[in-house]
């Protein structure tokens, strides 16, 4: 066993991270990312303020450190790999996403039953006729038309303010809001200003669950703001949490998805001409496996010392995970940049992270994009990109992977 | 099989549920993990190692009669 701890030969040799993906392949991960795979298991990366961390790409490794209680996903800690800067009112992030055990498992622990598999399974009705509507509605509207606007953010909005009880009225606010705080490039200023916006906002409406408790999600945190096992403060945290992290990637999803689809027509044709369950089940796994839109990357700061693939990773060193390569590495899923929505076994990728931060809203995720991935295409069979590849803007600076726009025509 | 679940460990992300419905469920109450067969019949022996490795918790612990 080797120490990894040795410093690079050359330290100008150790790339920047977050990579740049290449040109003309926007559902690829960065090369440099597929290089470093093949390199070994662990390298060097160094972040926009020059620290340098360990970088783990492959599948079996990321599932071990990401697993691991030995690591921490705490961003205030020194030296955690942060891939933007800290707001400068020093607060952390969202909730428990950045809270380490027990704090995080206290935390999780409350929102977690409105997730279940069942309990999700009984709003698929609902979802349902969320987007038959928005699909009816786009297709009475003007073509061309931004499938993002139109589709791909409603969809997703609408399912996540009926859970939590927030009002959908305000949706200008809520997603305009939400897009500033997870664009990297936006200075931590403003970055800081639009999540305070949005802690606000979540404390009036929890002002207001708790005067006139309804039936969702909110109203379920005010009865334990009551009953002293939670501060208000800290139940409007975890409405933002949930608010961002429901609408924000699962849109992404959904355009992102058709923007390949689009681009892999037979793929596409097997969904528009299937009513197979199954089928659509699987294409949803193999989309999130191929695009992996939360493409910065799982990153935590070890504890202890770690052995990963004979290496030695120090405690307080750094480490970057992205997932994206993961689920390309062809140890782990054979000819893994084909897509192929009829891949057995896709459901084990780590698109959704691994560990005790494991998404929680997962169940919804899958369900809202079997809906659409169901019948979207089978509603709209003549659906087309209404621009050139080349000018469509994609989201390389956000924190989730996908389009600003997407302009189709049917 | 002898299938082993540690409620603690569980964050209650549903693959268990997911993979071998007959066997796992989550909880009404607080949608962590609830073993509904410990010694599920042969047929659910896949699913149940296939849950086990999904499972992000690792809160699924298997012991086999044969070993
Ligand atoms: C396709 C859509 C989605 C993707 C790709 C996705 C991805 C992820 C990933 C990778 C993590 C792990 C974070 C980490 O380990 O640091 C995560 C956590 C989380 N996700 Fe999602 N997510 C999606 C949809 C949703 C939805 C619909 C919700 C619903 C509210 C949600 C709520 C959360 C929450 C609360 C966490 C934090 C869990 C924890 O720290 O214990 N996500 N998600």
């Amino acid at each position: 066993m080797t120490t990894a701890s040795e410093p690079a030969a050359d330290p100008a040799a150790v790339p920047h991270y977050p990579m740049e993906r290449a040109a003309g392949c926007p559902f690829d991960p960065p090369p440099g990312l597929r290089e470093r795979q093949r390199k070994g298991p662990l390298t060097r990366v160094r972040l926009w303020d020059g620290s340098t961390h360990w970088l783990v790409t492959r599948y079996a490794d990321q599932r071990a450190v990401m697993s691991d209680p030995r690591v921490s996903a705490d961003v205030r800690r020194p030296g955690f790999p942060n891939v933007a800067p800290l707001p400068p009112d020093g607060a952390s992030g969202l909730s428990f996403v950045t809270m380490d055990d027990p704090e995080h498992r206290r935390l999780r622990r409350m929102v977690t039953a409105p997730f279940a598999i069942r309990r999700v399974r009984a709003m698929r009705p609902a979802i349902q006729e969320i987007v038959d509507g928005l699909i009816d509605d786009m297709l009475a509207g003007p073509k061309p038309t931004d499938l993002v606007e139109a589709f791909a953010l409603p969809v997703p909005s609408l399912v996540i303010c009926r859970l939590l009880g927030v009002p959908y009225d305000d949706h200008d606010f809520f997603q305009a809001n939400s897009k500033t705080l997870i664009r990297r490039s936006i200075a931590p200023e403003r970055r800081a200003e639009a999540r305070r916006a949005l802690l606000d906002y979540l404390d009036g409406l929890m002002a207001d669950k708790l005067a006139r408790p309804g039936d969702d999600l909110l109203s379920g945190l005010g009865e334990r703001v009551k009953a002293g096992e939670l501060t208000r403060t800290e139940a409007a945290r975890m409405g933002v949490l949930l608010l961002v992290a429901g609408h924000e990637t699962t849109a992404n999803m959904i355009a992102l998805g058709t923007l390949a689809l689009l681009r892999h027509p037979d793929q596409l044709a097997l969904l528009r001409e299937s009513d197979d369950p199954a089928l659509v089940e699987s294409a949803v796994e193999e989309l999130l496996r191929y695009l992996t839109i939360t493409h910065v990357g799982r990153r935590r700061i070890a504890l202890a010392d770690l052995e990963i693939g004979g290496q030695v990773i120090r405690a307080g060193e750094g480490i970057v995970l992205p997932n994206d390569i993961a689920n390309r590495d062809p140890d782990a899923f054979p000819e893994p940049d084909r897509l192929d929505l009829r891949r057995g076994d896709a459901r084990r990728h780590v698109a959704f992270g691994f560990g005790v931060h494991q998404c929680l809203g997962q169940p919804l995720a899958r369900i809202e994009l079997q809906v659409v991935y169901g019948i979207l295409y089978r509603r709209v069979p003549t659906l087309a990109l209404a621009a050139d590849l080349e000018d469509i803007p994609f989201k390389h600076d956000g924190a989730v992977y996908g389009v600003y726009e997407l302009p189709v025509t049917w | 099989m002898k299938i082993i679940v540690d409620r603690d460990k569980c964050v209650g992300s549903g693959q268990c549920v997911m993979t071998a419905e007959g066997v796992f469920d989550q909880s009404e109450e607080d949608g962590i993990v609830e073993l509904l067969d410990p010694e599920p019949p042969a047929e659910a022996a896949a699913d149940v190692r296939l849950a086990a490795s999904l499972c992000p918790a690792m809160a699924i612990r298997i012991e086999d009669a044969a070993q």
